[in-house]
């Protein structure tokens, strides 16, 4: 066994590796960027080496920086961890040439697997069942078009270097196909400098099952079952769950076989996933393999009882694996949540910021948070919004969606936008509990998942202004100048609140009746509200009602945690008559911090409504910032390529009149 | 400290009546305070509002800091007293209040009460907010929106040494003193009421709104014929760029009181630390007692112990010659940890009572430590034996020292206030920082039954020395309406109307009101105090 390893990665999955490597006793080495100077990965490390600047090319990408890290530490060995070089075969063979041992894939294994139409090809000639397709190196866009109109609509275009949804368009008709075909390529161009294209048939509503499977050394594979990975949102996973809900044993063996089968296809060496589409008729495709370790291993640890990192570590460092198939079996049922900086009501865009308050379940046997995400980090724009994954684990499905929905509930984060809303009603919603899942479920059920549930956004403002009444102390000390309970002579001592409830604005009267007994006035209702406030932790009683919440103050509003949902209640902010940012469509700012993609137009150009401006990508996804009037660009802001933080201005903009 | 052991019973018969009795005036208050609070009605609100403009009580509000308490001054100014004329409040809302941390008198027009101009109460009550400045070194900051003088009023408004005049004669003197005068013009400042932001330290306009012009656009075109917008004669343009009238340019309303707020923060000034405070402790006996002990029968007698109980820090009072003159209770306590010394009537003053006080006076004087006065007095005590003792050189020495006391007075009346108790118990003529009344209280030189008794019997005397005969009946014709003008004029809104006290306090807020007070009398340095001649 290794006695130091270097891990090449940040964020959760290093600490992850670590734990394991601490626990067999090996040495860890952390690698780091400017950005991630005080992470947590680099505290938990015995050693800890500087790579560069925040963008990942010049630190998490720069494999040459990385190998000089290990070979100045006496590291042995180099986990990847996921992303980033994981599944770079080029790094793997300079870790090789170098004298390390990479903890992935042999070589050539990645570099079939990394390409689409090779891995196809190879899966082919195994009898892995493939989806009708175009694979081909003529990428000549009527071929592509011709090839898409043979296979019948509606396709799937997809990079052939690509992987995590980028570069991917779904077609519906032969008139869409080339405004698809040129945006998917200007994708995969961008972001795996080739924008080779592949067409495949789209299945309607199939799920999203994956195998994973370990191979060793010496030549043994097993499967450790499959996970089903469908609840997903621009084909980015959102929900991962072990095993696969109503995939009978026999279907289970047959597509562990051909996942087995299709790595022994590449003589694969260590952890891998085969991800394969289901239909509605029990029949999978292969789609591809990923040749690393997936960020949704926790579930199948979860219900295998294994530790998938220590299993890497032992193949890698050349002996068996643990555990024959036969000695593997599934022990009830693991959920996955993954809990991203981002906002789902608005198109899932990454959102950016300080996580200035943070509370997490509480971790247990049922209960796993993976995070490296601590109160006062920055979720910045320069690695993956994802801030943790959330794992339960229950005798059965349906228990372990009753967990989830807990620990839900009990994860709080506040300064930034989460998914967390959307996630409690996800895990709660009938047709999740009744698991009909597809890879459209997020798509088909937006309506229901989106809504808030409106009564409690409203019972959040009483909340906050329970929160700042108890705050304010009714009854003064010191001073009786210092009481901030807006005394007043021969009055009650009324305070009027404007509130941004829902982005409306609300007005809540609250008298005090005692210290802690307050009647407010909503919405031409009264309320008698009382509670304790203990830190950021209120129970308040609501006409009767108990109910815990949390509560967090910023300097432009609270955020509410209650039961089901928090809600981000702002305050009205005094108008001091400042020269308004009207919204008449001659402003462009940022909508987040992020990297500008293609700037369209140059100054004096006119354009017309609608005209893209300028996309911008965060994390994975591109936005487009279009004109919203007829008019002139008067300046252009900003350049191809440039880092820049949400809000500022893109371009200068002189409206038509009309 | 002793405790003050309360004998009041809460469940007790006595106790409800008075406790209704006392409610219902505090209600009867409490809805005319709200309905003063509405200025000019809602009519005139809503035109106000239509100019972008904050109504009088919403711009104090976002002066203040945030939830910070107010404490109003003459709330009933104005009450009653011009026939048709209502004018809520005198037109003009003055107290203190927290801003930036440091505490103001704030004096504000309502230009929804007739414009915002000045009545007579109104320059009264302004003079007086600036009274409270000037005794209590608190800055000032007038919030200006006023038309200037009410013209039909001008003489009693206009030309005396207490009219409008005053007005600035006291920023002139009050800036001499270093008490900061900052005005913020968010409306008319016309004719006189240009001195206003003139004669302040530093002035703040809002644009389209501040008007500052020594003759308006009318009375322009009449002397001179030219034609020019109040904006372009007077606005925050003309006089932040060109005139320099004012020196800070708003965009509204709230960027104005932002300014004001910063102004304050610059103004370098720290409360005297000169005090021993101690922890704050609340009294051990429910504010809300106070309205079930004050008997609703004003002869019948009470101790008023119980009310001190129900005031004080921990309802504790070392008392001071607890043996000696007893109808005149005095002694040491605290209110919200500063140190106060309280003499309160418990019955008519007699010598010993007065040369007690006049000792305790003393006592506090040197000890720099404020003093509290509880009225509910009748008089002094009368008769052959009493003026044979001195009882007018008792009163005397009572008087002078009360008069020359130099630590902060507060006087609080909680039932009577009559003749020469008024004045050896602190009334308005001796200049008590503050003066505060209960919805029960009465004031005038005599009880309105012994003034009626006292003109009957002369009266009586000059009829039967004519000769002739005065029935019982005939007399009680004669006494009614001298019985109702007492009863009317020794009211209590009739006093709070003409600026005899600073204003009438639900009693349950008494503790908080004479807390904000006191705080606020210590940002003087308390001086030394010299006392005039005692007769001994």
């Amino acid at each position: 066994m290794f006695r130091k390893i270097l891990i090449a990665n940040r964020g959760e999955i290093a600490c992850r590796v670590m734990r394991t490597a601490k626990a067999l006793g090996i040495s860890t080495v952390a690698v780091y960027s400017d950005a991630d100077a005080q992470a947590q990965h680099v505290g938990m490390a015995d050693e800890a080496v500087y790579l560069g600047a925040s963008p990942p090319a010049e630190s998490y990408l720069n494999g040459h920086k990385i190998i000089e890290a290990a070979l100045l530490t006496g590291a042995q060995a180099v986990h990847p961890g996921y992303g980033f070089l994981s599944e770079n075969a080029d790094f793997a063979e300079l870790c090789e040439q170098r004298g390390l041992t990479f903890i992935g894939p042999p070589v050539h294994a990645i570099q079939v697997m990394g390409s689409k139409s090779a891995a196809k090809q190879a899966m082919h000639s195994a009898g892995v069942p493939l989806l009708p397709g175009y694979h081909e190196a003529d990428q000549d866009p009527e071929r592509l078009r011709a090839a898409a109109d043979a296979i019948g609509y509606p396709v799937l275009l997809k990079a052939v270097a690509g992987g995590g949804g980028k570069g991917m368009r779904q077609v519906h008709g032969p008139d869409k196909f080339f405004a698809a075909l040129e945006s998917a390529q200007r994708e995969a161009l961008a972001g795996f400098g080739n924008s080779d294209m592949l067409v495949e048939k789209l299945l309607q509503q199939p799920r999203h099952v994956e195998v994973q499977v370990f191979c060793d050394t010496q030549g043994s594979g097993v499967y450790l079952f499959e996970r089903d990975c469908s609840v997903q949102r621009r084909h980015q996973k959102v929900i991962e769950e072990a095993p696969a809900p109503s995939v009978s044993a026999e279907l289970r063996m047959r597509m562990g076989e051909a996942a087995l089968q299709a790595a022994q296809a590449v003589s694969y060496v260590g952890a891998g996933t085969v991800e394969f589409l289901l239909d509605q008729e029990n029949n999978f495709y292969f789609m591809e393999m990923n040749t690393r370790l997936q960020v949704e291993h926790p579930v199948t640890e979860m219900i295998t009882g294994q530790d998938l990192v220590a299993w890497q570590l032992k193949v890698a460092a050349g002996q068996a694996l643990p555990l024959s198939q036969q000695q593997l079996a599934i022990s009830g049922h693991s959920i996955e949540a993954r809990i991203y900086a981002e906002d789902p009501q608005n198109e899932f865009l990454p959102t950016a910021g300080k996580v200035s308050w943070l509370s997490q379940p509480q971790s247990s046997a049922n209960v796993r948070v993976d995070s490296a995400v601590v109160a006062n980090d920055e979720v910045g724009v320069f690695y993956d919004p994802m801030i943790a994954k959330l794992i339960v684990w229950g005798e059965d499905r349906a228990t372990a969606i009753q967990r989830l929905q807990q620990a839900l509930g009990d994860y709080c984060i506040a300064g930034l936008t989460t998914n967390i809303n959307f996630l409690t009603r996800l895990s709660g919603h009938s047709a999740f509990r009744s698991a009909q899942l597809s890879t459209d479920f997020i798509e088909q059920f937006a309506g229901d998942l989106l809504a808030l549930d409106e009564e409690e956004v409203q019972r959040h403002g009483l909340l906050v202004c329970l929160y700042e009444a108890l705050r304010a102390g009714h009854v003064e000390s010191g001073c009786p100048w210092q009481g901030r309970d807006n005394w007043r002579m021969n009055a009650e001592p009324a305070q009027t609140t404007a509130l941004l409830i829902d982005g409306v604005e609300q007005h809540i009267t609250t008298v005090a009746e005692s210290a802690s007994g307050f009647r407010m006035s909503f919405n031409d209702k009264d309320y008698w509200v009382t509670g304790e406030l203990r830190g950021n932790r209120l129970v308040a009683v609501v006409d009767g009602h108990r109910q815990h919440a949390t509560v967090v103050a910023d300097a432009l509003g609270w955020t509410v945690f209650g039961s089901n949902q928090s809600t981000y209640v702002g305050r009205v902010q005094t108008d001091l008559g400042q020269e308004q940012t009207h919204d008449d469509g001659t402003h462009y700012k940022a909508p987040m911090n992020g990297t500008v993609v293609d700037v369209l137009v140059n100054a004096g150009d006119q354009v017309a409504a609608g005209d893209t401006l300028v996309i911008m990508e965060a994390m994975k996804m591109e936005h487009a910032v279009k004109a919203l009037v007829d008019g002139t660009v008067t300046d252009v802001y900003v350049a191809q390529g440039e880092l820049v933080d949400g809000g500022i201005d893109l371009v200068g903009f002189d409206a038509l009149d009309s | 400290m002793n405790q003050i052991d309360s004998a009041v019973n809460p469940r007790s018969e006595e106790f409800a009546e008075n406790a209704e009795h006392m409610q219902a005036l505090v209600d009867d208050l409490r809805q005319h305070v709200a309905r003063v609070a509405q200025g000019g009605g809602e009519r005139y609100q809503q035109r106000h509002k239509s100019r972008g403009k904050l109504l009088v009580r919403e711009r104090i509000d976002a002066l203040l800091d945030p939830g910070a308490p107010f404490l109003e001054f003459s709330q009933l100014a104005a009450f009653d007293m011009y026939g048709e004329d209502d004018v809520p409040a005198a037109g003009l809302v003055t107290g203190i209040g927290r801003v930036s941390g440091q505490e103001c008198v704030i004096v504000a027009n309502d230009a929804t009460v007739k414009g915002g101009t000045y009545y007579p109460v109104s320059v009264k009550k302004h003079l007086r907010a600036q009274d409270i400045a000037q005794q209590n070194h608190l800055p000032c900051i007038y919030l200006v929106d006023s038309g200037g003088a009410n013209l039909p009023n001008q003489d009693e408004v206009f030309p005396d040494k207490e009219h409008f005049g005053r007005i600035f004669f006291n920023q002139a003197n009050m800036s001499a003193q270093n008490i900061p005068q900052i005005a913020v013009v968010m409306g008319s400042c016309t004719a006189g009421g240009a001195y206003v932001p003139a004669m302040a330290d530093e002035a703040i306009i809002v644009r389209n709104q501040g008007t500052i012009f020594l003759g308006g656009p009318p009375l322009v075109k009449m002397a001179t014929g030219e034609e020019v917008s109040a904006e372009d004669l007077g606005g925050a343009d003309v006089h932040t760029r060109t005139s320099g009238v004012a020196d800070h340019y708003a965009r509204n309303d709230h960027h104005a009181l932002q300014l004001a707020r910063q102004a304050v923060s610059r103004l370098n000034r720290t409360k005297p630390t000169g005090t021993d405070l101690a922890d704050v402790k609340e009294p051990l006996y429910a504010a809300s007692d106070l309205l079930g002990i004050v008997p609703k029968n004003v002869r019948k007698p009470y101790d008023v112990r119980e009310i001190i109980a129900r005031v004080v820090d921990g309802s504790e009072f070392d008392e001071f010659k607890a043996l000696f003159g007893t109808t005149l209770v005095c002694g040491f306590a605290r209110l919200y940890g500063m140190p106060l010394g309280i003499v309160a009537n418990n019955g008519v003053l007699f010598g010993e009572s007065a040369q007690k006080g006049a000792h305790f006076i003393e006592l506090c004087a040197q000890r720099k430590v404020s003093l509290l006065f509880l009225q509910n007095i009748t008089g002094f005590m009368v008769g052959q034996q009493y003026e044979a003792s001195g009882i007018a050189k008792h009163g005397a020495k009572l008087v002078t020292a009360v008069a020359c006391a130099k630590v902060p007075k507060l006087t609080l009346i909680v039932g009577n206030s009559y003749g020469a108790g008024n004045y050896g118990m602190c009334g308005r003529a001796y200049e008590p920082n503050f003066l505060f009344m209960w919805p029960n209280a009465r004031i005038s030189v005599m009880g309105g039954e012994q003034a009626a008794g006292v003109l009957a019997q002369v009266r009586r005397g000059q009829i039967e020395g004519a000769g002739e005969t005065w029935s019982e009946q005939d007399e009680q014709v004669f006494k009614q309406p001298i019985l109702d003008d007492f009863e009317a004029q020794s009211h209590p809104y009739y006093a709070s109307a003409r600026l005899w006290d600073d204003g009438i306090i639900d009693p349950t807020q008494t503790r908080r009101v004479l807390g904000l007070a006191l705080s606020a009398t210590l940002n003087k340095p308390i001086e030394e105090t010299r006392f005039g001649v005692f007769r001994m």
